[in-house]
C-alpha cells in the first residue's frame, strides 16, 4: 500500500492512473478545483479497491493555499509517497499570441503554479529520505513549435525544473519522474481530429504507474514519442524553421 | 469498437455525430436532429446505430459510485462493463445475477435491451435486478425510475432500447456465489426432441441451461447438438482462468464463413464429445463468455458483415416450429458454427418490449450475402409469426414493420414515454 496525493485528479490521465492504484489497494488523497467531482471519483476509487480516498479542493493557482492542501493529505493519509502532479490546460496559442493576460495566465498554470507546489514537496520528501515525485510534463517541451509554443514552453520549463530537481535529490534517495505524454485521447483535446498517433488516457494511465514504480526518470507515453521527438529535436534550426509543425 | 458501428457491422450508419458523455451530473449536450445513447456497440444491427443523427456514447460514464460487499448491491454509473463488474466482484464473492453471452456491455445497454442469460429459466431478465436506475430525459428532466417509483417509465426504459431518454446510474442487485468455477455437464443429443426432454428434465436442478446444436444436420439428426447445464461450484479451487487471448486482427475480404467450413465445423463439434455425458470444472469465463476470447471475431464474417438471427417460438408447438426453422437454415446451406438453443422460462419481465417470453429461443449468425440472406431471414420470420413467436430487436437489422408490430402488439403504449428528441435507425425502420 501507497498513500498518493494525486494534484490534479479530476483530468482523464490522473483518473485513470488513480484507477490502477486504486486497484492494487493504495491509499489515495485528490486534490482539484471542483468538490463535486473529486468526491466522484473518490466514490468511484473506492469501490475499485482504494484502502483509503480523501479529498481537498484547491486551485493551483492560489499559491498560498498550497502548504494546506498539502498538509490535509500528509494529515488524511498518515505520510506520503508518492505525488503526481498532473494538472494543466491546453493553451489557445492564438489568444496567447495576441494577449499577455492569456500568455501569462497559462504560463502561472501549467510552469509556476507547478514549481510551487514542487518546492515545499521537494523539501518534505527531501527530509523523509524517500518518495517519489511524478510529474505530467509534454512532448510540446521538446521543442517550441508554432502551433503551441506557448504551452510547449510552460512545460520546457517544468521538464528544465524537474531535471534539476532530480539531481538534487538523488542523493536524499527520492525519484523525480518526468512524463511526457504524446496525443492523448481527453476532454482536454476533444475538438482535435485524431489520427493513429492518438492514444487513450489508460494506455498513458499504464505507462505511469510503471515508470514510478521502477523510478525511471523520463518516460514517454506511448513509448514511440520518443523516436519522434529525438527526430524532431535533431532537425537544424535552419530546417526546422521552415517547417509547419 | 469504433464508435458509431453494431456489432454486425450491418448496416452502417451514415451522417452520425458522436458526443461522449463523461458527467453524470451534467446536463445532456446540445445535439442536432435526434439522439440515442450509444454503449459498447454490442447490438448487432441497428438498434444502436442513428443515420443522420447523434449519438451520445456513455462509455465515459464509467464510474462506481458505491458498493456493499455485504448485500452485493452495486450502484454505478451506466457506461460501466459488466467486465468490469466481474473483475472486481467475483473476488468479493458476488456475480452478475444475469449476464449474456459476452460481458463487453454496458449497464446502460443491459437495461435497454433487458438482457437474458443462460439462467432465464430460473432467473428471469436483468431488470428484474435493476432497483432503480436515473433517466435523464432531452427536456433536462431526471427521475429515479423503480418497480415501484416511476414504475411506468421502469417499464418503458427496461428493454426501451435507450429511446425514452439516457440512463446515467443505476443500483442492481449482484448474486452470491462461493467462487470463480462452474460444474458443467455436457449431453450429446441426437435430435429436438431429445433436446426439449434434456431442457425439462434439466430445469429444477440446474441454474444454467443452453444447447448448441449443428445448424446443417438434417433429416433423423435434425437439431442434434451438446446440452449443457452447470450450476456454481461450491467453494474451492479450480483450474486458472485462461491467460491467452486471441484476436482477429483485420477483417479478411471475404466471409471465411461458407458452406464448406461450415459442414466441417458442426460435423467436428458435434463429434468432438465422445461419450453420451461429459462433467468438467471450469472458470466461469470459458463457461460464459468462450467468443469473448476472440478479440473482434466479428471481422470473421468479412466487410459486408453478419446478420444475427434471434427468435422465440412458444412451448406448446416449438417442436414443430423449431423443426420447420432448422430445416429452413439447413437448406440455405448457410448459418453459424454456434447455433444456440434455449429454453426460457415461464416468467414475464416488467419491460413493455423485453423480448424474453416463455418458450423455447434459437440464435445464429448468417454471413451477409445480400438478397440471398434476407429472403432467408423473411422465410424465417414466417415460421416466426405463425407460431406467434418473436424477434430480438437488438439482434435485429431487417426485420419487417409489421413483423415488429405483430410480435410486439403493446409497443404503441411505449409512445408516451419516447423522448421526443430521440429516435433510432431500428425505431423509424420498424414503425414508420
Amino acid at each position: 500500500m501507497r498513500r498518493i496525493l494525486i494534484i490534479g485528479a479530476t483530468s482523464a490521465i490522473a483518473e485513470a492512473t488513480a484507477r490502477r492504484f486504486a486497484a492494487r489497494g493504495d491509499a489515495l488523497c485528490l486534490v482539484g478545483r471542483d468538490a463535486a467531482r473529486l468526491k466522484t471519483i473518490a466514490d468511484d476509487l473506492g469501490v475499485r479497491g482504494a484502502v483509503r480516498t480523501a479529498t481537498a479542493t484547491l486551485d493551483v493557482n492560489d499559491y498560498a493555499a498550497h502548504a494546506g492542501a498539502i498538509d490535509t493529505a500528509e494529515r488524511e493519509l498518515g505520510g506520503l509517497d508518492t505525488v503526481l502532479i498532473a494538472h494543466g490546460t491546453l493553451s489557445d496559442q492564438a489568444e496567447c499570441e495576441t494577449s499577455v493576460d492569456a500568455l501569462r495566465r497559462e504560463f502561472d498554470t501549467n510552469a509556476l503554479s507547478v514549481m510551487a507546489l514542487l518546492t515545499p514537496l521537494a523539501n518534505r520528501f527531501a527530509a523523509q529520505g524517500h518518495g517519489t515525485i511524478a510529474v505530467i510534463s509534454s512532448v510540446a517541451g521538446d521543442r517550441g513549435r508554432m502551433s503551441n509554443y506557448a504551452y510547449g514552453a510552460a512545460k520546457a520549463a517544468v521538464s528544465a525544473f524537474l531535471s534539476g530537481l532530480r539531481q538534487r535529490l538523488q542523493k536524499s534517495g527520492v525519484a523525480v519522474v518526468t512524463i511526457k505524454p504524446g496525443f492523448v485521447d481527453t476532454p482536454m483535446t476533444k475538438n482535435f481530429p485524431k489520427g493513429a498517433l492518438w492514444a487513450q488516457p489508460d494506455d498513458v494511465a499504464k505507462g505511469i504507474v510503471e515508470a514510478i514504480d521502477k523510478g525511471k526518470s523520463v518516460v514517454y507515453l506511448p513509448w514511440f514519442w520518443s523516436l519522434i521527438m529525438f527526430v524532431i529535436r535533431c532537425v537544424p534550426e535552419f530546417v526546422f524553421k521552415r517547417v509547419k509543425l | 469498437m469504433s464508435p458509431g458501428t453494431s456489432w454486425g457491422r450491418y448496416p452502417q450508419a451514415q451522417n452520425q455525430r458522436v458526443i461522449a458523455l463523461r458527467d453524470r451530473h451534467a446536463p445532456l449536450p446540445a445535439f442536432e436532429g435526434t439522439a440515442l445513447p450509444y454503449g459498447n456497440g454490442r447490438s448487432y444491427g441497428d438498434s444502436c446505430l442513428n443515420d443522420g443523427g447523434t449519438l451520445l456514447a456513455t462509455r465515459g460514464l464509467d464510474r462506481y459510485i458505491g458498493f456493499d460487499p455485504a448485500t452485493g448491491v452495486l450502484r454505478c454509473e451506466a457506461g460501466v462493463l459488466l467486465s468490469d463488474i466481474l473483475d472486481f466482484a467475483v473476488a468479493q464473492g458476488w456475480f452478475l445475477p444475469v449476464t449474456p453471452g459476452t460481458k463487453f456491455v454496458t449497464v446502460g445497454g443491459a437495461i435497454a435491451n433487458d438482457v437474458h442469460g443462460k439462467n432465464h429459466h430460473v432467473a428471469g431478465c436483468f431488470s428484474e435486478y435493476v432497483d432503480g436506475f436515473e433517466l435523464l430525459r432531452s427536456d433536462g428532466t431526471r427521475r429515479w425510475c423503480s418497480p415501484s417509483e416511476n414504475a411506468d417509465w421502469f417499464a418503458a426504459t427496461a428493454g426501451g432500447l435507450g429511446l425514452t431518454g439516457v440512463v446515467t446510474w443505476a443500483q442492481i442487485r449482484l448474486k452470491r456465489i462461493r467462487g470463480a468455477w462452474m460444474n458443467i455437464e455436457t449431453h450429446r443429443f441426437a435430435n429436438l426432441r431429445e433436446f426439449l426432454a434434456l431442457s425439462a428434465a434439466s430445469e429444477r436442478d440446474y441454474e444454467y441451461t443452453v444447447a448448441w446444436i449443428d445448424c446443417v444436420a438434417r433429416g433423423d439428426a435434425l437439431g442434434r447438438g451438446h446440452f449443457i447445464r452447470a450450476n456454481h461450484a461450491p467453494a474451492g479451487d479450480g483450474p486458472a482462468r485462461p491467460k491467452r487471448r486471441l484476436s482477429v486482427p483485420f477483417t479478411p475480404p471475404f466471409s471465411l464463413i461458407n458452406g464448406a467450413s461450415l459442414r466441417a465445423f458442426n460435423a467436428a463439434y458435434y463429434h468432438r464429445q465422445r461419450t453420451p455425458v461429459a462433467h468438467a470444472l471450469t472458470h466461469y469465463e470459458p463457461y460464459f463468455y468462450p467468443l469473448d476470447a476472440i478479440g473482434h471475431w466479428n471481422r470473421i464474417y468479412g466487410p459486408k458483415g453478419f446478420l444475427q438471427y434471434q427468435c422465440v417460438v412458444p412451448p406448446e408447438g416449438a417442436e414443430h416450429a423449431l423443426t420447420d426453422l432448422i430445416e429452413q437454415i439447413a437448406d440455405s446451406g448457410t448459418g453459424s458454427f454456434l447455433a444456440v438453443l434455449k429454453m426460457f422460462g415461464p416468467g414475464r419481465s416488467a419491460g413493455i418490449l423485453s423480448f424474453p417470453r416463455p418458450g423455447a429461443t434459437l440464435a445464429l449468425d448468417f454471413p451477409n450475402r445480400g438478397a440471398a440472406t434476407f429472403e432467408l431471414l423473411e422465410r424465417l420470420d414466417d415460421v416466426v409469426a405463425a407460431a406467434g413467436g418473436a424477434v430480438y430487436p437488438a439482434k435485429d437489422a431487417r426485420m419487417r414493420g409489421e413483423r415488429f408490430r405483430q410480435y410486439y402488439p403493446a409497443w404503441e403504449s411505449l409512445r408516451p414515454y419516447l423522448d421526443p428528441a430521440f429516435s433510432s435507425g431500428f425505431w423509424r425502420r420498424v414503425t414508420e
